[in-house]
């Protein structure tokens, strides 16, 4: 493993599945009466959120607690890029104060490559989302979520996705999280497919591991996962799509379009979901959908990654529980 | 000591010739000229050139000193070879009044390393909306005959159309920063490949052709003369290499980075590589060479671009956009050029100094070096190889690309009017 965990790119298969195995080590913990481990005693660990994320930093705050991890909140909401230097300034303040792993999260693609490489500070930097570039933990949370589902939770250990085939529609552009998922899916041998008008692809989306089609209805039936992505409502006046109701007619999921799935096929969501244009409330609410084990999977999968960035060699979890049983 | 006799030089890249300065003038080139009251040069081995003259210059002063000065502009164009610069209009107050153009051409006068040549705001405040006094620039001192709004794109067609008109009274040019600005809203690289992957806001190649392309067709209905700034595009380049086979009278330049870097190094998030118009990619860098060797692009202008260390050491989205080139643009046009064999040194006088000189009017400049010219002339050592080092740099900001990076090439001196600026690789 690297030191720092910034794209999902910089993942080979064996660091991935062993983060999602180590994840699977660290669920069991949740089903505890006590659900803490000492792995990060005295470690530090700052949250630096320089865009509101209550989700996400809350996720990050619970996977910090329960390895024990002391826990620092810092929010530079408003300061990123009026201000340039608060970054380093922000930086070289959290150095001062002998941290050991910053969780970054910035409007600015690149801001955490730049945080890691730019010898501002020596702490681990977690990227927990930078402007449309990458969101890694997030990937690293869906694939896990479709490992269990799709092959099983004992019988994916140890397992990638080879072959399952994953499609993700909507506002590819300015999704982080459909970059993560294209790098991370094919690393774990995944066929990925993009869905979504022409307006919403990125230029350059032909080098990208993937397929990509406009139509969500011939692609259905083809896949084993289907993960919605977040279309905000302002690229509406943007002329990304002439109005939301076209937008959900040809590319919004509901219960007509998920019964052309197979059987087996999950609904993903990073969430928060915009209930009637992107999916209907009926495909939501179906068991078939995973958004709220998607939010208890990301605990597990931040616990794993920074017990492997900060923690030490022995395994994480019968270390713990010696110590704990005791 | 007034004369100067510069021995054995390779005059444009020719055979070796002695060069003897007189005062103000070059007073013969020849073979074993005579030596006698003359302080003398062994130049051996060395490339003579006329002094390099530079279309695009960013001097920041008046607003920005923090960045750059006119002294400390000039300084670094002596270092560079340079013994001409037009400074842009993007100052602050900007240079859209006789009085702001008349301040800075001054203060180049004063300190004499490098005539300052300013450039005038095509409009006022470079807003776009009304023609700032051209004419009244032309008449001042400093006889201002290229106009731009540099930085911005005069983007309304009709105060282009006027514009490109007005100045056809004095024989002014209008230089075209060509970005359309609706198609780069939020643009931080050039869109693409790698603006995909790293989901930075994409500049895409459309928005500088559409407008070059509409900006050539203007000038033929009016019958006017356009130059293009910073010119990055493969496509740009057929659509002015169309313009000049319709007899369109166009003239473009392209900046040394264009010449050599890619939007690859956008990979680092590195701040110093982020520039307007960006980076491009290996294609364009490639069509940009043919098209300079050619003479589709009829010269190289730096768009020397200083910012402070604090501009740039911080998070992409948040920094300046440009780079310094006034020091290495020699050298990168040797390694890209020269050294490819794509240009002789006659064809880089031509390029650097002669072209640059004719298309903004600057008499005295962009001469021959032969009897009886002014004696603006450099001297280079073209068999040196070094790695670039900032720190040694001129210029009051140091956000050059090229740090630690191998390059040819090195002017060791540099005579402005027959004053040595630079001398053995030190400014005066
Ligand atoms: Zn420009």
């Amino acid at each position: 493993m690297q030191r720092h965990l910034i794209s999902a790119a910089d993942l080979t298969r064996d660091d991935a599945v062993l983060i999602l195995d180590t994840a699977e080590e660290m669920a069991r913990v949740a089903d505890r009466p006590i659900k803490k481990l000492p792995t990060l005693r005295g470690r530090t660990v700052v949250n630096l959120f320089f865009e509101d994320s209550t989700r996400t930093r809350i996720s990050f705050e619970a996977a910090e607690k329960r390895l024990s991890a002391d826990v620092i909140n810092f929010t530079a909401k408003g300061s990123s890029v009026s201000k340039g230097e608060s970054l380093k300034d922000t930086a070289q303040t959290l150095e001062a104060m002998g941290v050991d792993a910053v969780v970054i999260r910035h409007g600015a693609s690149g801001a955490p490559y730049r945080l890691a490489t730019s010898g501002w500070i020596d702490a681990a930097v977690i990227n927990a989302g930078d402007g449309t570039h990458q969101h890694p933990t997030q990937a690293l949370l869906d694939a896990f979520t479709m490992r269990r589902r799709l092959i099983g939770r004992d019988a994916g250990i140890g397992q990638d996705l080879a072959g399952k085939r994953v499609t993700l529609v909507g506002d590819v552009l300015h999704s982080r999280v459909a970059r993560s998922n294209v790098d991370l899916l094919h690393t774990l041998g995944a066929e990925v497919t993009l869905v979504a008008p022409p307006t919403l692809v990125p230029v350059g989306v032909e080098t990208w591991p993937c397929e990509v089609s406009y139509d969500l209805d011939s692609t259905l039936p083809k896949s084993d996962a289907v993960m919605m992505l977040r279309v905000q409502r302002e690229r509406m006046n943007a002329a990304f799509f002439p109005t939301e109701r076209e937008y959900s007619r040809r590319y919004g999921l509901d219960g007509e379009r998920m019964a052309r799935m197979p059987e087996h096929a999950i609904v993903m969501h990073p969430g928060p979901m915009v209930r009637g244009m992107e999916i209907t409330a009926e495909v939501a609410d179906s068991d078939r959908c995973t958004v709220v084990e998607q939010v208890a999977n990301g605990v597990s999968i931040r616990m794993a990654v920074l017990y492997l960035l900060l923690g030490g060699n022995e395994p994480a979890v019968s270390h713990a529980r010696t110590t704990e049983e005791k | 000591m007034s004369k100067i006799l510069i021995r054995g030089a390779k005059v444009l890249g020719g055979e070796p010739q002695d060069v003897l300065i007189d005062g103000e003038t070059v007073a013969a080139v020849g073979q074993d000229l005579d030596a006698e009251d003359a302080e003398v040069v062994e130049a051996a081995g060395r490339v003579l050139l006329p002094g390099l003259v530079d279309l695009h210059t960013h001097l920041r002063e008046p607003g920005r000193e923090d960045s750059e000065t006119v002294l400390t502009g000039t300084r670094a164009a002596a270092s560079g070879g340079y013994t001409a610069v037009f400074a842009m209009a993007n100052t602050f107050p900007v240079a859209d009044t006789a009085g702001v153009v008349e301040q800075v051409w001054r203060l180049g006068r004063e300190h004499g390393y490098c005539d300052v040549q300013p450039i005038g705001a095509v409009t006022v405040g470079l807003e776009g909306r009304k023609l700032a006094e051209l004419g009244a620039m032309h008449e001042s001192a400093a006889g201002v005959t290229v106009f731009s709004d540099d930085g911005k794109c005069v983007d309304d067609a009709v105060i282009m159309r006027r514009a490109l008109e007005y100045v056809k009274a004095f024989g002014g040019v209008v230089a075209q920063h060509a970005q359309e600005p609706r198609l780069t809203e939020g643009a931080q690289m050039n869109e693409g490949v790698v603006s995909a992957e790293l989901g930075l806001g994409g500049w895409p190649a459309v928005a500088e052709e559409s407008i070059i392309a509409r900006d050539v067709l203007l000038a033929e209905h009016v019958g006017s003369r356009v130059h293009i700034c910073h010119l990055s595009t493969a496509g740009s380049v057929e659509i002015v290499r169309w313009a000049k086979s319709r007899g369109i009278d166009v003239t473009a330049e392209v900046t040394p980075h264009h010449l050599l870097l890619t939007d690859e190094l956008v990979r680092t998030y590195n701040p110093v590589y982020k520039v307007n118009p960006p980076l491009r990619t290996e294609r364009d860098v490639l069509a940009l060479r043919e098209a300079l060797a050619d003479g589709t692009i009829d010269i190289v202008a730096t768009d020397h671009a200083p910012h402070p260390h604090e501009d740039k050491d911080c998070e992409w989205a948040a920094a300046a956009m440009g780079m310094v080139g006034l020091e290495t643009a020699l050298s990168v046009v040797q390694d890209t050029m020269v050294d490819t064999g794509l240009l002789t040194w006659a064809e880089v006088a031509d390029r650097m100094s002669f072209a640059p000189a004719r298309i903004g009017r600057a008499s005295g400049h962009g001469r021959p070096v032969s009897a009886g010219e002014p004696a603006n002339l450099t001297l280079v050592d073209t068999a040196y190889r070094g790695s670039v080092d900032p720190a040694g740099f001129a210029s009051r900001s140091r956000n050059t690309p090229y740090e630690g990076r191998e390059l040819p090439g090195r002017v060791t001196h540099t005579w402005l009017r027959g004053k040595a600026t630079l001398v053995d690789g030190k400014l005066t």
